[in-house]
């Protein structure tokens, strides 16, 4: 029930003329994540909390992590760590030893058992690769490989720092050292994309992959080098209608390929999937460690029984100075209510292409079915009998062209769950307040 | 638009008036010819009283002003007309310096114009007076300076001022020469037949050209050019000249003290403290504080609690007497007591009403919304003060089911209407949306049911939902200006292109030196209110100036065009067009809405259509793919921030079907284009 995220935000240390990067995440169930906040290199397309260190402070960073971890799982009074997911970041430019600290450190607070997913999210590089084995060895038994791209000329534009021959090592590697656990990251959309060669690339790495995949698109960020390029024109990205094109077209290649997708981004074969993310969309706990994680779970150390969101300090210096003088770097703490609770439920369940069934939705509204939230709107009758969303005996999904849409949904559904909900608290108020002679009935 | 337009057409009918321009004739520019001013010949012309006076020793002395020393010969009554910019108000400055009424300092730029708006733009809104003590050839006079918007949106308080004076000061500027409002405004002053003294200003600039001037102003108004007086306001070089000729040519009023006391409320302003304060122009008789006054319009009884000139601030004197011009306070508590052209007279001697003006006549008008409902009863305050000091402003409540509660504001013109959201902003801070203009067409009436329903054959549109069908209607009319550009003649082609891509007709076409152009046109002024100005700026890098005056209305093929949204009719776009300029106007829109209104999940065809027919149409794809592509647990928090605000403007969304409208593309399509 519990994912403990660990997480490293990235720090990236000019050294020489060289960036280097160190940058963890990690995940529990409750997961935990774990973020390594340093990186090489600043990716163009990247508005990711990630810095530049100036000092060779991995030492410290790796006490922190240690202690942050502690006292959140204490904090929290879990008894088992079902997921642990290093991210950032660039977490494969930490030690291995930092991530072996940090995964003794939560065995010692609660069970992580041998089953625990343990996620490391890693860069292609040559030292990426060198450093997979000591990763398994700390503890590591699952890679996400951040290929992005096999063209070099893109991996160049994105800024990113390895080519796609050594992309290709890595994942050899990879596999080698856990087999059927190894995810790769891509990206589409990107400058001056065409389908076709989506299509060429798609082939090429389905070749090669494991049992997992993730595709993104790429996603202008304010902020950024490719935003600034983009908006100036010295960059052009495809139209819209040709991502959707290319979106649809992945989903039918890996789909011919085996791969079944289960999330908007993820797809796997073999039952692979990541038990780590799939526990952010079922709206399980989790606990963020590292400067600028955000976690969600219940104090019941605090007499809460209200999951919070809670956000970890931003600049990893601060969070270091914050950790060592409290134990934890916390930033914000805001208990969510019972709606708030509810509409990310619904916005992260919708992300899967099984939706939310009737009793997962139970086990966080026991008073309003989903029938009873989402059956009698007008927009979401539309919504349904134009194709695109699904509510029956299962519960409430998309369709398959219907996830696609997704965003263009969820408006629609939020306001109608916000509308029964306060229905149902003004009723609530409402009978409360009259003498209960007879019952309610509804 | 105003009295003397009005009356103008009931007079001359429009062609021989745009035909005669050049032939006007000046018959009374000999300043020694008695004359009698027709709007008053009611008013008799006694015989001056010739009493002897006691000199006022110095003229600053202002606590010792005793008007009942200046009998109506030594009293001048003037304003100044003028193009934007040609350098009124400066020469007011001046004026007011020599005669003392402010002391003279650098400071003094543009005292009489008082809005904020009015420094900024450097024009005049609204009109100031003031009065000024002068002595020449041994004699002291009493100089009342009406300072007069220069804009022709604003000739209404230019009528309404040239109604309280004898004679005008035209001012030309030296090097711009005459300009599209000099024309306009000299119209107003020469069919008062009030003495025109034309004032060449800025002669100090490095381009001027005061001989080019003159003999312009020799041919388009007739003026011989040794009339001209050859000034810098500036420098104040030979204003001097300009005050003795405000003596000399300028006949005194008409007006006796023997008479009973009679007095024409010209401009009225209001005071949170005394309530309305009215400007006056008495045109027999005396009156002083105490007396009892009647007002002829509402019949009401006032006292007269203070009175005394502006100079330009207010100025106690305890009475005023025939030929002055001065303000009153008389516990009138709402402005529209204070109407503006009502006479005024003692409640035991009753007089003969002064003709008065006819209401100035909207003649744009726009919608104004607030920005968000919840800031509409301060708007409603904020349009209420202003209106008190701008009756011309009419203003009727709306309401648009996509902007919510709202006013339909008619204007008198563009500059107005622009003036009048400037104020709003600067002095009330009040955020609006304000809707593009339109004018009122009218409808003739043809269903002898309809007639008896609306009580009239003829019947104003001002709202474009209410526009009758052509069933029941035997025509419709637009209203029409008569515009006047002046141009450098290299100009000519482009602008007369434009005139004619803009409907008009041209009237009439006058090189008034062997370089600049003067062109009338007849204009429908729905095709001037938008964007000609700019256009015609644009076009003649910025030479050109344009004016017009109201010209009635004239039969037009107009049309109800549609916006759909997939085929359902939107209300609040419905537009009243030309027939001819039905499509480019509806593509124009259909382009506006493609671009505001968001994608969806299904395709959107925007179009513009007469009746059954459409005539364009812009689609607004769907979306094929609007999903976010990263979302696992750190960034979750962002994520919902936008879905929540996605899931609020949705509540808000204004609903076309299955369509959803921001209020934001509404605001896009209906709002003037900012320039």
């Amino acid at each position: 029930m519990f994912t403990l995220t660990l997480k490293f935000s990235r720090v990236v240390n000019k050294r020489n003329g060289k960036w280097k990067i160190v940058q963890i995440l990690v995940g529990s169930s409750p997961s935990s994540f774990l973020q390594w906040p340093y990186c090489l290199r600043r990716c163009s397309y990247c508005n990711f909390n990630k810095y530049i260190s100036r000092d060779n402070n991995d030492h410290m960073m790796t006490e922190c992590l240690q202690k942050e971890t502690e006292t959140l799982l204490q904090l929290s009074q879990v008894s088992c760590v079902t997921s642990v997911f290093f991210g950032g970041g660039t977490p494969s430019l930490a030690h291995p030893s930092t991530v072996a600290a940090v995964l003794e450190t939560v065995s010692g607070q609660a069970s992580l058992s041998e089953k625990a997913e343990v996620t490391l999210e890693v860069n292609p590089t040559p030292v990426g690769m060198s450093k997979l084995e000591d990763f398994c060895r700390a503890g590591v038994n699952r890679f996400s490989i951040g290929v992005q791209s096999l063209q070099d000329d893109d991996l160049k534009i994105l800024g990113r720092d390895h080519s796609s021959r050594q992309a290709l090592q890595t994942i050899e590697e990879a596999r080698r050292l856990c087999p059927g656990r190894v995810s790769v990251d891509v990206m589409f959309g990107r400058p001056k994309q065409s389908v076709e060669s989506w299509e060429n690339e798609l082939s090429k790495l389905l070749r090669v992959c494991d049992d997992h995949m993730s595709l993104y698109q790429l996603t202008l960020e304010r902020g950024t080098q490719l935003f600034k390029q983009v908006q100036g024109g010295e960059v052009t990205v495809p139209a819209e209608d040709v991502t959707a094109e290319m979106y649809q077209c992945a989903r039918r290649t890996l789909h011919q390929h085996g791969f079944l997708q289960y999330e908007v981004s993820n797809f796997a074969k073999h039952k692979a999937v990541s038990h780590h993310n799939m526990s952010y969309w079922k709206g399980r706990q989790y606990i963020g460690v590292g400067p600028g994680a955000h976690g969600r779970f219940v104090l019941p150390g605090e007499g809460g029984v209200a999951r919070e969101a809670r956000t970890q300090t931003l600049e990893p210096d601060v969070w270091m100075r914050e950790v060592q003088q409290r134990g934890h770097g916390t930033r914000r703490r805001i208990q969510l209510n019972h709606l708030e609770l509810l509409e990310e439920v619904l916005v992260m369940g919708m992300r899967m292409t099984e939706g939310i069934n009737h009793k997962h939705w139970e086990l966080f509204s026991p008073q309003l079915s989903l029938r009873e939230v989402f059956g009698r709107s007008t927009d979401v009758q539309e919504l349904l009998q134009s194709g695109r969303l699904i509510l029956d005996d299962r519960g409430l999904r998309c369709s398959w062209d219907g996830l696609a849409l997704l965003d263009s949904m969820l408006p629609a559904l939020l306001v109608e769950l916000e509308r029964q909900i306060s229905q149902r608290l003004q009723r609530d108020h409402h009978t409360d307040g009259q003498t209960k002679k007879t019952s309610n009935p509804r | 638009m105003s009295f003397s337009l009005v009356k103008r057409w009931c007079e001359t009918p429009l062609l021989r008036r745009v035909l005669q321009f050049k032939t006007y004739r000046r018959k009374i520019l000999n300043y020694n010819m008695t004359y009698t001013l027709l709007r008053h010949r009611w008013m008799k012309r006694l015989p001056v009283l010739s009493s002897s006076f006691k000199m006022i020793s110095t003229q600053t002395d202002k606590d010792a002003v005793d008007l009942s020393k200046f009998p109506a010969d030594r009293i001048r009554n003037f304003c100044i007309i003028a193009h934007i910019d040609h350098g009124k108000s400066t020469l007011a400055d001046r004026l007011l310096e020599m005669t003392g009424a402010i002391a003279k300092t650098e400071k003094n730029k543009q005292v009489l114009d008082k809005l904020q708006v009015e420094r900024e733009r450097g024009i005049t809104v609204k009109a100031q007076t003031a009065s000024l003590f002068y002595n020449h050839e041994g004699q002291q006079y009493l100089l009342n300076l009406i300072d007069t918007p220069g804009h022709v949106d604003f000739s209404y308080e230019v009528s309404r001022s040239i109604s309280a004076c004898q004679g005008v000061l035209l001012i030309v500027d030296a090097n711009q020469g005459i300009q599209a409002q000099t024309v306009a405004n000299f119209y107003l002053a020469f069919e008062a037949q009030l003495a025109i003294i034309p004032v060449i200003n800025k002669i100090d600039l490095k381009n001027a050209d005061p001989e080019r001037v003159e003999s312009q102003i020799e041919k388009v108004f007739d003026i011989p050019r040794e009339e001209c007086i050859r000034i810098s306001a500036k420098l104040g070089t030979n204003v001097e000249n300009v005050l003795q000729a405000v003596v000399d040519r300028i006949p005194p009023p008409e007006a006796s003290i023997d008479d009973p006391f009679k007095a024409l409320v010209f401009d009225s302003n209001f005071d949170h403290y005394r309530g309305v304060v009215a400007n006056i122009a008495v045109f027999g008789g005396r009156v002083k504080k105490g007396d009892r006054i009647v007002s002829a319009y509402l019949g009401k009884t006032y006292e007269v609690n203070e009175l005394g000139l502006l100079r330009p601030d207010e100025h106690s004197t305890g009475k005023l007497f025939a030929g002055q011009v001065g303000y009153i306070v008389a516990g009138m508590k709402d402005v529209k007591e204070a109407q503006i052209g009502d006479t005024l007279y003692l409640q035991e001697q009753p007089v003969e009403a002064l003709p008065g003006f006819k209401p100035a006549k909207a003649m744009v008008f726009a919608g104004m919304y607030p920005m968000d409902q919840s800031e509409y009863q301060g708007l409603r305050s904020a349009i209420e003060k202003l209106t008190l000091n701008d009756s011309s402003v009419t203003v009727q409540r709306d309401s648009s089911l996509a902007l919510g509660a709202g006013w339909r504001l008619g204007f008198l013109g563009l500059l107005h209407m622009e003036v009048f959201n400037q104020r709003l902003e600067q002095e009330y801070n009040a955020s609006v949306i304000v809707t593009a203009p339109t004018v009122p067409y009218k409808a003739v009436l043809s269903s002898a049911k309809l007639i008896k329903e609306h009580g009239s054959k003829e019947i104003t549109i001002v709202n474009p939902a209410q526009f009758p069908d052509r069933t029941v209607v035997s025509e419709y009319l637009e209203p029409m200006v008569l515009g006047t550009i002046l141009a450098p003649d290299s100009y000519t082609g482009k602008i007369m292109s434009l005139c004619l891509n803009r409907r008009a007709v041209q009237k009439n076409m006058l090189y008034i030196d062997d370089q600049r152009v003067m062109m009338k046109y007849l204009f429908p002024l729905n095709e001037v209110v938008v964007d000609f100005y700019d256009l015609l700026k644009s076009l003649s890098s910025g030479y050109a100036s344009f004016d017009y005056e109201n010209a009635g209305y004239q039969a037009a093929d107009l049309i109800k065009m549609d916006i759909l949204l997939n085929g359902r009719p939107v209300e609040e776009l419905i537009t009243i067009v030309h027939r001819d300029r039905a499509y480019s106007s509806g593509k124009a829109m259909c382009e506006r809405l493609k671009d505001s209104i968001p994608r969806q999940m299904f395709e959107i065809a925007v179009q513009a259509a007469i009746g059954s027919k459409v005539i364009a149409r812009e689609t607004i794809k769907a979306y094929k793919k609007n999903v976010l592509a990263k979302c696992y647990g750190g960034d979750i928090t962002r994520k919902m921030k936008l879905l929540k605000k996605q899931a609020e403007g949705k509540k808000k969304m204004r609903l076309i079907g299955s369509v959803e409208v921001p209020k934001d593309a509404f605001i896009n399509v209906l709002k003037r284009k900012q320039k």
